[in-house]
Order: structure tokens, then sequence, then C-alpha cells
């Protein structure tokens, strides 16, 4: 949806977190890349939400099921609990309230799964500190004033939101730019520092 | 011309071109308004056939004008099935695959029981006698159409508009006898604007000095003039601005200059007066008032406490919905408040808003997108149905 395809390494760690035969929910699904993948590989019932008509069409030709709908306003019609895991993949930045979101996902969700781009890691501080200029990388390919991507965050960033809401982490992967999953022992700067992006399984 | 295909249109009453299942004194309908209908009959279609365990059949439901001639040639105009497009041999409703039922609805004027069918009681057509039909009665004479096949459980159930509306019902009255629902272009009620138009249309038949109070049959005169002005009005509704605007904008009929009379110099005028006029010769004024009145009486929500996502708890119903951007008959608000109670319900959803200028009628037309959502989603629900393909 709102990030280039070669970033969607995040997906495979997110299928790995999801048992076989699970409900889940996928709220920012794009074209349905995660959720047929879990169809195939851990036989889940998968139901999508996506913002752009376009991948919700996409979505329905594919026999996936998914419908339109803004992860800010109408997470709020589904029930408590009706899912076993909700997954929020690249989407979280670009949402207007990600702490309702994230409070949103949790009430739906037995557990959540989030992934976002880090904006801690060297390459963005780099290009801050040295061009004074705001980060156009591979990765993080907008301009600020036209980027869908209006929330961004650290991992550390993320974690003390996690906190503040009572969410618990109860498993956290940094990636680093190639998509490889950084040692779990590293301490949090270290993965602040050098993790490209982030995938946390949550709870409440 | 006319006059042949309204003598046709007349005798497909009592004896349509299609096949026909007749419910005796021991079979009364139950309806809504709280008599029996008994006897009644339903005109209906079938293509394909049924596999061995009854697993493949799709239920078609026609909208307010439609009939159950949904993909061979309609015997009154001569003209293709309505869903000619989307349903037969080899299309994405695939004939050789699935058994596909399409029945006229109780109310209608094709063949199944309707206000200008004869009253046994009277010998004599019923007109205004008829109690009136409400979709829920409708999907009710469908469900002893389906029983006689035997089929405990549909395959499908799908159609568009007053079709949408009758598949809604389908999947809140008979959960467990719906495998996968496709209303497209619908909503779970009746706007007041859509009443608004409908009151529009009834008063014009009721205004026809024709009319006579629905005896009309008695004078051999009927009200054309009313119910071809109710088709004018209707007609604008299944349009858009938009699309109005592409196919005719403000271009003179067969003529230079304006005349400065109430002739129809404009062509949306003379497209208007031709479809009223074609209408007449084929459908019946009374069945257009019960009809229409169908539509009006539609509230889900409101046949399930008001709330409805309780028409829908625990539904294990597959379901797909279609809008279209241009449609202001049922605007897409109509099916996202659908969805929102599938949701709440924690059914299995998809819904997708198709981006045309066609309006409401888009969904009976060739549309590229409608036809890969409605083959994608058959396929995965044939797929989790164990319906294996050819």
């Amino acid at each position: 949806m709102t990030v280039n395809v070669a970033q969607r390494v995040d997906l495979e760690v997110v299928s790995e977190i999801i048992p076989p035969q699970v409900k889940v929910l996928d709220v920012g699904c794009g074209e349905g890349e995660l959720l047929q993948l879990l169809q195939e590989t851990r036989q889940v019932d998968g139901r999508g939400v996506e913002i752009s008509q376009r991948g919700v069409n996409e979505c329905v030709a594919r026999g996936l099921s998914v419908i339109q709908g803004d992860a800010d306003t109408d997470l709020v019609f589904y029930p408590d609990k009706g899912f076993d895991f909700v997954v929020l993949s690249q989407t979280l930045q670009a949402t207007r309230n990600p702490r309702k979101v994230l409070e949103e996902l949790l009430r739906i969700g037995d557990r959540a799964i989030v992934s976002f781009p880090n904006f801690g890691h060297w390459k963005v501080r780099f290009s801050l500190f040295f061009n004074g200029r705001m980060p156009v990388t591979k990765d993080l390919p907008y301009s600020w004033y036209d980027t869908p991507n209006i929330h961004f965050c650290t991992i550390r960033d993320f974690v003390s939101l996690c906190d503040e809401i009572g969410a618990k982490v109860e498993r956290a992967t940094a990636l680093d730019v190639n998509g490889k999953k950084i040692r779990f022992s590293m301490p949090w700067w270290f993965w602040n520092f050098f993790g490209q992006q982030a995938v946390f399984l949550l709870k409440r | 011309m006319a006059a042949a295909r309204a003598l046709k249109s007349r005798n497909e009453v009592e004896n349509p071109t299609s096949k026909v299942l007749k419910f005796g004194a021991d079979k009364p309908l139950a309806l809504a308004a709280g008599v029996m209908l008994s006897p009644f009959q339903i005109a209906y279609q079938t293509y394909g056939t049924l596999n061995e365990a009854r697993s493949n059949a799709i239920l078609v439901c026609h909208a307010l004008t439609g009939d159950q001639h949904v993909a061979n040639n309609n015997p009154v105009t001569g003209k293709p099935g309505w869903w000619d497009v989307l349903i037969g041999p080899g299309k994405i409703i695939d004939t050789e695959r699935f058994f596909v039922i399409c029945s006229n609805v109780i109310g209608g004027c094709l063949g199944s029981t309707g206000p200008a069918s004869i009253n046994p009681a009277t010998g004599k057509p019923y007109g205004l006698d008829l109690p009136v039909i409400t979709i829920k009665d409708m999907v009710r004479a469908q469900a002893m159409l389906v029983d006689h096949y035997g089929i405990d459980r549909l395959f499908c159930v799908l159609g568009g508009s007053m079709g949408g509306m009758q598949v809604l019902e389908w999947a809140a009255s008979y959960p467990e006898r719906v495998f996968c629902a496709l209303p497209i272009a619908t909503g779970a009620r009746h706007s007041a604007q859509n009443i608004a138009f409908n009151e529009v249309g009834r008063q014009a038949v009721m205004a026809d000095p024709d009319w006579h109070g629905g005896t009309y049959f008695e004078t051999g005169k009927r009200p054309e003039k009313g119910l071809a002005v109710a088709r004018m009005a209707a007609h604008i509704t299944y349009l858009s601005e938009a699309a109005l605007h592409r196919k005719f904008g403000r271009n003179l009929q067969d003529r230079e200059a304006l005349t400065f009379g109430f002739d129809a110099d404009f062509q949306i005028e003379s497209y208007l007066r031709h479809q009223g006029m074609t209408f007449v010769d084929r459908f019946d004024a009374n069945s257009y008032l019960y009809l229409t009145r169908a539509m009006d009486y539609f509230d889900l929500a409101a046949d399930h406490g008001g709330l409805l996502a309780n028409a829908f708890v625990g539904t294990s119903t597959r379901f797909c919905l279609v809008s279209f951007t241009s449609d202001w008959l049922f605007p897409t608000e109509e099916s996202r408040a659908v969805v929102h109670a599938l949701n709440a319900a924690g059914a299995s959803v998809s819904f997708v808003e198709i981006e045309t200028d066609r309006g409401h009628d888009a969904f009976l037309l060739d549309e590229p997108e409608l036809f890969a959502a409605i083959n994608g989603f058959l396929r995965s629900a044939a797929r989790a149905r164990g319906l294996e393909e050819l």
C-alpha cells in the first residue's frame, strides 16, 4: 500500500508467527499477498481490509475475502476478539491516529502483529544529520510533502507506545537492510540503529 | 406489434413459456400480510444439470421489472435474457457446471401468481384483492421451489437491486441454506428517496383513468399512460447524470432546431418516451404497484430488532457485495451499511465498489470489474464447497 515490494520481506516474518487454521484479519492488506500466503501455507480463515479500491478489487478477483475500508475509521465495526490475529503490516505510519488504531487491533484480535519501517535506522539519521533534509531513500521513496506516511516512529518510540497503552510485547523482530533478522540478543539501541524495519507480536 | 407483445405478455400470466410449479390447497404460501395465498404458482427457468449431491445449484433473483428468463430469449420481447452476458455455457456462471434456477417473483406478471392472475374465488384477475406481497414472501416461495428439487443448500444466491434484497433476505431467513451470497447494487432497506420515487410511479399509474381501481382487465383498456410515466421516472434513477450527458447531452431528436412546442425535441425525451412505451407492452400495471411496494416495505434491520447485525448473527454464509460509484438509487453507503453489519456479526465478507458512470443499471451491463469480482468470489467459494472444476 504505502511501501514498495522490496520491503515486504516482513511478510515472511509475519507468516512465521501465525499458526495454522486460525482466524486472521489483515488490515491494509494491499493486493492480498500476505492473505494468500497464509491461506496457502497455514490454511487460515483470512479476511482483509484495504483502503484502495484497486487493491480490494484485485483481492476479490483472487478469491480473497476483502472489503474496502479505512483503518482509522472502520475497525470500530468489528466485534471484540473476533480474530485470533490482527495484522497491520507497513500501515501504522500511514494512519491518522496510530494509537487508536493500535488499541483497536488489540480489541479485535487476541493478538496483534504490527510491522513498520524504523525511522531510527542509521541511514535515516545520517541523512537528516548530514543533509539536513527529510530522508528520501530507496525504501522510503516519498518527499515530505506527498508522503502517505504521516506518523513515522522509531522502534523505541513504538515500544514506549506499547507500554503506554498496556500492550505486552510477546515477540519482536528487527530486520536489517537485507531483510535479515538481527540477532535476538542485541539491545534495543542496537535494533533501533540497525533495524530497517520491525515486526512486533502484541497482546493485551 | 405493440398489441401483439401485449397479448403475449397477457398470455404469459396463466400459461408462461417456462416451467411452472403449482401449489395446491395443501401447500399455501404464508404471507407477511398475515394471510395465506392458495393456490399459487411459480413460473421459473432452469439451466444446466443438478449434480448428484445437489450441491451445485445457483438461485438468481431478478429485479423489479425482470423475470425468470435470465439466460434465454425473452418470449415477450424476443430479446436475450437479462443476464445473458453473465450466465450460460462457458460463461462466468457456467451452466455446464452449475444448475441455475431463476423464478418470476410472487406478485410478478410473467407466470408466478400476481395481481394479473385469476383469483379462484371470483374467476377474475386479483387486481388489488391480492394481499400485499413482501420480499420475504417472494423468498419463502422460492424456498418452496428449491425444496421441490430436494436442494438443502444452495451453492449461491445472487441478484441485483430488488434481486439483491431477496439475496439478503435469503441469507437472513435461511442462513444454513445459502453457501454464498452475492447481493449487488442493493441495500438492506429502501431509503426515503427510493420510496418517494416509487410513490411517484404508483401515483402516475393510479391517476390514469384507465386504471379503474385496478380492475382494468374488465374494461379491455390498460393504464398505459400512467405506467409509461412511472417507467420514465424510474428509468432516470437507473442511470446517472454523467451517463445521460454522455449519451444524450442536449442533442435534438431528428430535427435541426427547437420547435417551440412540446414534442420530444430532445433525444433524452424521445428515449424516455420509448422506454415508457415498450415497458407497458410487457408489464402489468398492478404488478408494478405490488413490486414497488414490496421494495418499500423491505427493512431487514427492522425485522431483527432494529439492529442489522442481528440478521446475520452466527452465519456461515460467505458474502460478496458489489456497488457502483454512480448508483444514486442504491449508493455505496447502502452496501457499506450491510458490510459493517456483517463485520459486526463476524461473517466472511468481501466488498467491491466499481467505478463507472453507468449508474444503477451497471449491474446488468458488461462491466469487466464486476465480472472479475463475481468470478473470483465464485471460484474460491466453489473450492471451499468442494465443487471441483470441470
